[in-house]
């Protein structure tokens, strides 16, 4: 359903003799199902455009001459409508035989078969047996793409397919080619689907009313359905899985989930292989002369407690450590920050969040009181400007990039882009600066001079929400476009015009991610945009603040929930006394009042050997940290190291003890989405072999050491979480099925918070932190030429535990690639394809090269979900002084054409 | 498409704003100066314009004067409307085609032809007509027709 304004004017009509009542703007077709009146439909579909081509919405309305369309038709005050009249019906019956007269008729062995749209049609207007001469038509097979084939003898030329590419998915690589007879679905000069610049999203093949786009394995359809969510990305897709003797046999996106309606990216829509993979881990293993043996759990768990238990009696609490996972739910989450604390007596608990967000929750805190998206993704959509920065959209959180898309595409947003490579969203940016990588506070603070020196800030909004700005107002006197220009590499007047587009909409956003973050200068660009929104008072309404995109499905959740070395659940500080008392009392016993470690610092320890044992679940330190070499060693200086995973992952091959747990699609629970949504997970099948899932595993080790956690289900583990955690007060499962909700959510009667800093922000009044420019800790020179910067495809996710083991995915996106500006590429005599080795001062890694104008000259772009060729072995592990995040984003690197 | 080919397009490029309504002048624009529409042009007019090169090749297989592939230096079209049907028109391709070694739609190897069939010229009065470069012969026989394509060259 379309959503109107509330002032909208209303609309009475009749329709088959009873009247209905609708707003102004509503179509002829949309009224008469509001009243539960069905019309034959074909090409009118959801979240479309009205398009008018299968004419078989026809009706009969007083006063219009002939059969009009109801789906392209208007309603107005008055109008009567007949939609199942002789005429009518006789019309619609004609068009539904000419379109199977030119089908083929096998509907027994179509996979669309009982779902099939023309099927429906034709029952319903009884056209049963064919009349006219079949017209025959050879299949037309397009198998070229990995998840799903197209077979255009069955198309019925509805457009679907077409619109929904070009509309929803921004993509458009399908149109309707040739003329008349010829008329056809094509793809630029028709090469195969996988050739084009379709991005497999599989929108089109959901759209589809008949069987002419099909998922290749939905041959059988599903016993049942289950609810739940992508486990990749923070966006928080909705998914349906389809579940058939304990297996998943499809995939949908949840039309009713508010997040995504229905819309998913490659991954969450063919990318679950790895649920059902056969090397997921089924039994415990522990290390016996040298090598991972089978153990049973009463072994393993014996074996995990009275290490832990050694190491505590011998080094004290603070030589044990743990990374919690941002893939796991809530109430694991807080499970194992809690078995830190309160049963092994330690705080150093922190998780891959600080590899890409520490600098976001230490920056946001300190301007605004709170560290999390400040607006609704679904709010994207309304903004009259949207700022994208350091984050490539499209390709690392594809639904929401959906939102922007269409707030320039359908709504006349402007979008201005930062971002020094050529990403996707280039193509629907009124401006694109492309600034050097690690210069974007110098971008920022000329932005914000010019704001200033125009006199385009809200001066309300600074004289009444925040402080500090008369300081800051100083800061950026000297930070004039030309002096940016010379720093920045975007021209002065180009930074002048984003300036003001920024500057004068009525409802601009922010938007931006690890580009960003992951920099020596994170918590500065941070601080920086929060003073760029403050200036311009973009804060507290719909449509604007501050919102950055976390990466993985759960990252919000696990930040929220404690799993960090500096705060309790719900970001409540470990050293206030106050704070500290109220967990010993929760949970008993007495706790630590010392700030643990950080991810890189607790690294760091292990390798100094001061922290002797270390408890992983669910991550994979050997491909995601910066600095891999340092990491290896570090983790094989431990005196013991546990990991709980779902595979085998290259962390766990280093485990004394490695315990199987349960992928997300065996269990119930929370995830918390980017937009601090908590929405349910539901178990869709069972866990393989002895695999079980991780709360248990942790309940089970915390009894073993004295310590019980009589926990029976994931909704009492979010009693405790809503008793201890202000934020999340009011959230129990029972409210959480539909939309889930939103925190902070501090008692049981409130709905949730869509948009922060309404009246006030948590700290009171908005802090503005001057950030002077800082360059970034390695840049190119002689020895190291070109800057290189990290990020991620579309086609994976992470570290490839989980991508890597989709056939189809692995077909698409292959091996690990590094992108090259063909000028560079020329100088370095390196062509499309080679193999390149490539070195810092940290270590060397081989990829191929891709020639690509995305990268601009000087800048080597490598993703890092490859182990074969792994970029962290690259990246600089130079911290953030504030936020401890590594500078993933800009290392110096030196390139070397191998001998083929 | 060769180095020419392309900046003949960037010139073409330049003389436009980068409209989608230039679309179809732009079309016609590359296809006179590079004698039909690449599969590359469409790539770079799509991007020049900010649209799917789906689209492009959308309009270009929806006009019938847009080519797709380069064609000969001669086209020679041969009538196969109703009057010149009636009057032997499919005797006078077929000769054609065998003359040529080429179908409707086709170029012979060294560029030198291509064939097309028209569903009517509207000179049936001169029925079975065949037209090239332009040139309409009426009342032709197939005889006439190979001498008028030996005589091209
Ligand atoms: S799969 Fe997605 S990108 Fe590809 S054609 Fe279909 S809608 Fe377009
Ligand atoms: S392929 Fe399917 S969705 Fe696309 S036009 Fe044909 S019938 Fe419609
Ligand atoms: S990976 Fe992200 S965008 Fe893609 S389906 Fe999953 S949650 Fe949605
Ligand atoms: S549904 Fe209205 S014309 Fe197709």
């Amino acid at each position: 359903m379309r959503i109107f304004p509330k002032d909208m004017k209303e609309i009475i009509l009749t329709i088959d003799g009873s009247k209905v009542t609708v707003p102004e703007g509503t179509t002829v077709l949309e009224a008469a199902c509001s009243a539960g009146i069905y019309i034959p439909t074909l090409c009118s579909d959801e979240g479309l455009e009205p398009y008018g081509a299968c004419r078989m919405c026809i009706v009969e309305i007083d006063g219009i001459k002939g059969l009009p369309t109801s789906c392209t038709t208007a309603v107005s005050d008055g109008m009567t409508v007949r939609t199942d009249t002789e005429e009518v019906n006789k019309v619609r019956r004609m068009i539904c035989e000419m379109l199977i007269a030119d089908h083929p008729a096998d509907c027994l062995s179509c996979s669309s078969n009982q779902k099939c749209e023309l099927q429906k049609v034709a029952s319903y207007l009884g056209v049963t047996q064919q009349r006219l001469e079949k017209t025959k038509r050879e299949s037309i097979l397009d198998n070229s793409n990995p998840f799903f084939g197209r077979d255009l003898s069955k198309c019925i030329l509805c457009g679907r397919c077409v619109r929904a590419c070009r509309e929803i998915r921004g993509v458009g690589a399908i149109d309707i080619a040739g003329r008349g007879d010829a008329s056809h679905i094509a793809t630029i000069t028709d090469v195969p689907i996988s050739e084009s610049v379709c991005e497999s999203c599989g929108e089109c093949v959901d759209r589809c009313p008949v069987g002419a786009l099909a998922v290749k394995t939905e041959i059988l359809p599903p016993t049942r359905e289950v609810k739940t969510l992508c486990p990749y990305c923070g966006c928080g897709c909705g998914l349906v899985l389809g579940v058939r003797g304990g297996r998943i046999v499809s995939i949908r996106g949840d039309t009713d989930n508010v997040v995504n309606r229905g819309s998913l990216c490659v991954k969450g829509r063919f990318g679950l292989d790895f649920v059902g993979a056969h090397d997921r881990l089924t039994t415990p293993l522990i290390r016996r002369n040298g090598k991972l043996e089978k153990a049973s759990w009463a072994e393993a768990l014996e074996l995990v407690a009275s290490r832990f238990r050694e190491i505590k009696d011998k080094a004290g609490p603070d030589a044990l450590a743990g990374f919690s996972s941002a893939k796991c739910t809530n109430e694991e989450n807080y499970v194992f920050q809690k078995f830190m604390r309160a049963v092994l007596g330690t705080n150093n608990v922190d998780h891959c969040a600080r590899l890409c967000h520490a600098s976001t929750v230490a920056g946001l805190a300190r301007a605004f009181g709170s560290g999390a998206m400040t607006n609704s993704i679904g709010e994207i959509e309304h903004a009259d400007c949207i700022f994208v920065t350091g984050s490539n959209t499209t390709e690392a959180h594809p639904v929401i990039a959906l939102k922007i898309k269409a707030a320039v595409q359908k709504h006349g947003a402007s979008l201005i882009l930062a971002d020094p490579r050529r990403i996707d969203l280039a193509r629907f940016a009124a401006l694109h600066l492309r600034q050097r990588s690690g210069t974007d506070v110098a971008l920022l603070n000329a932005m914000m001079n010019v704001i200033i020196s125009e006199g385009l800030g809200n001066k309300d909004f600074i004289a009444s929400r925040t402080e500090g700005f008369e300081e800051f107002k100083k800061s950026v006197e000297d930070a004039v476009p030309e002096r940016a220009a010379e720093i920045t590499g975007v021209p002065a007047d180009l930074i002048r015009q984003a300036a003001r587009m920024y500057a004068k909409a009525q409802r601009a956003s922010i938007i931006y991610s690890m580009g960003i973050t992951q920099h020596t200068t994170g918590t500065d660009n941070v601080l920086a945009l929060a003073n760029l929104a403050m200036i311009t008072g973009n804060l507290g309404k719909e449509s604007t603040g501050v919102n950055p995109l976390r990466g993985q499905n759960n990252v919000q959740g696990a930040c929220d929930l404690g799993a960090l070395p500096d705060v309790y659940p719900g970001y409540q500080k470990v050293d206030d006394p106050a704070i500290k008392k109220k967990f010993e009392d929760a949970w008993g016993g007495s706790l630590s009042e010392k700030p643990g470690l950080t991810l890189v610092e607790i690294m760091n320890a292990a390798a100094e050997k001061r922290v002797k044992g270390l408890y992983i679940m669910g991550e994979n330190p050997m491909l995601s940290d910066p600095n891999l070499n340092h990491v290896k060693e570090a983790l094989e200086h431990l005196e013991f190291l546990c990991v709980q995973d779902i595979f085998l992952s290259e962390t766990a091959q280093l485990a004394d003890v490695v315990l199987p747990a349960a992928s997300f699609a065996e269990k119930d629970g929370t995830f918390t989405n980017t937009e601090r949504r908590v929405q349910m997970v539901h178990k869709a099948c069972e866990p393989p072999g002895e695999a079980r899932q991780d709360w248990e595993i942790i309940c089970e080790l915390a009894a073993r050491l004295g310590y019980a956690m009589p926990y029976r289900a994931p909704s009492g583990i979010m009693a405790e979480i809503a008793s201890v955690t202000p934020i999340y007060a009011g959230i129990s499962f029972d409210r959480l099925e539909e939309n889930g909700l939103q925190w902070p959510c501090p008692d049981r009667s409130h709905p949730g918070t869509a948009v922060l800093h309404q009246a006030k922000f948590p700290c009171g009044k908005g802090k503005f932190h001057p950030t002077p420019f800082r360059e970034a800790a390695e840049l190119p020179d002689e020895q190291y030429p070109y800057l290189l910067t990290t990020g991620r495809y579309l086609y994976h996710f992470h570290t490839g535990t989980l991508s890597r083991r989709s056939a189809g995915l692995e077909i698409i996106s292959p091996s690990a690639p590094f992108e090259i500006n063909p000028g560079d590429a020329a100088r370095e005599g390196v062509v499309e394809g080679d193999l390149v080795e490539l070195a810092t001062r940290r270590g060397v890694v081989r990829a191929r090269a891709v020639l690509t104008e995305r990268s601009p000259a000087g800048t080597i772009f490598m993703p890092f979900h490859f182990k074969e060729g792994a970029a962290n072995m690259l990246t600089n592990d130079a911290l953030d002084p504030v936020a401890k995040i590594p500078e993933f984003k800009v290392c110096a690197v030196r390139v070397s054409k191998l001998n083929p | 498409m060769q180095t020419n080919d392309r900046q003949a397009i960037q010139q073409i490029f330049s003389g436009y704003q980068g409209q989608r309504n230039e679309l179809i002048p732009i079309l016609q624009d590359v296809q006179g100066a590079v004698g039909y529409v690449p599969r590359e042009a469409m790539t770079k007019i799509a991007h020049f314009l900010n649209i799917p090169e789906s689209s492009v090749y959308g309009v270009v297989t929806f006009y019938a004067q847009f080519y797709l592939t380069r064609q000969g230096k001669h086209k020679i079209r041969v009538c196969q409307g109703t009057a010149c049907h009636v009057r032997g028109g499919r005797r006078i391709m077929q000769a054609v085609e065998k003359k040529l070694g080429i179908k409707p739609g086709e170029t012979t190897a060294d560029y030198k032809f291509s064939l097309e069939r028209v569903a009517c010229f509207g000179s049936c009065a001169l029925a079975p007509v065949m037209v090239v470069d332009g040139k309409a012969y009426g009342r032709i026989t197939s005889q006439k027709a190979e001498k008028i394509l030996e005589s091209l060259n």
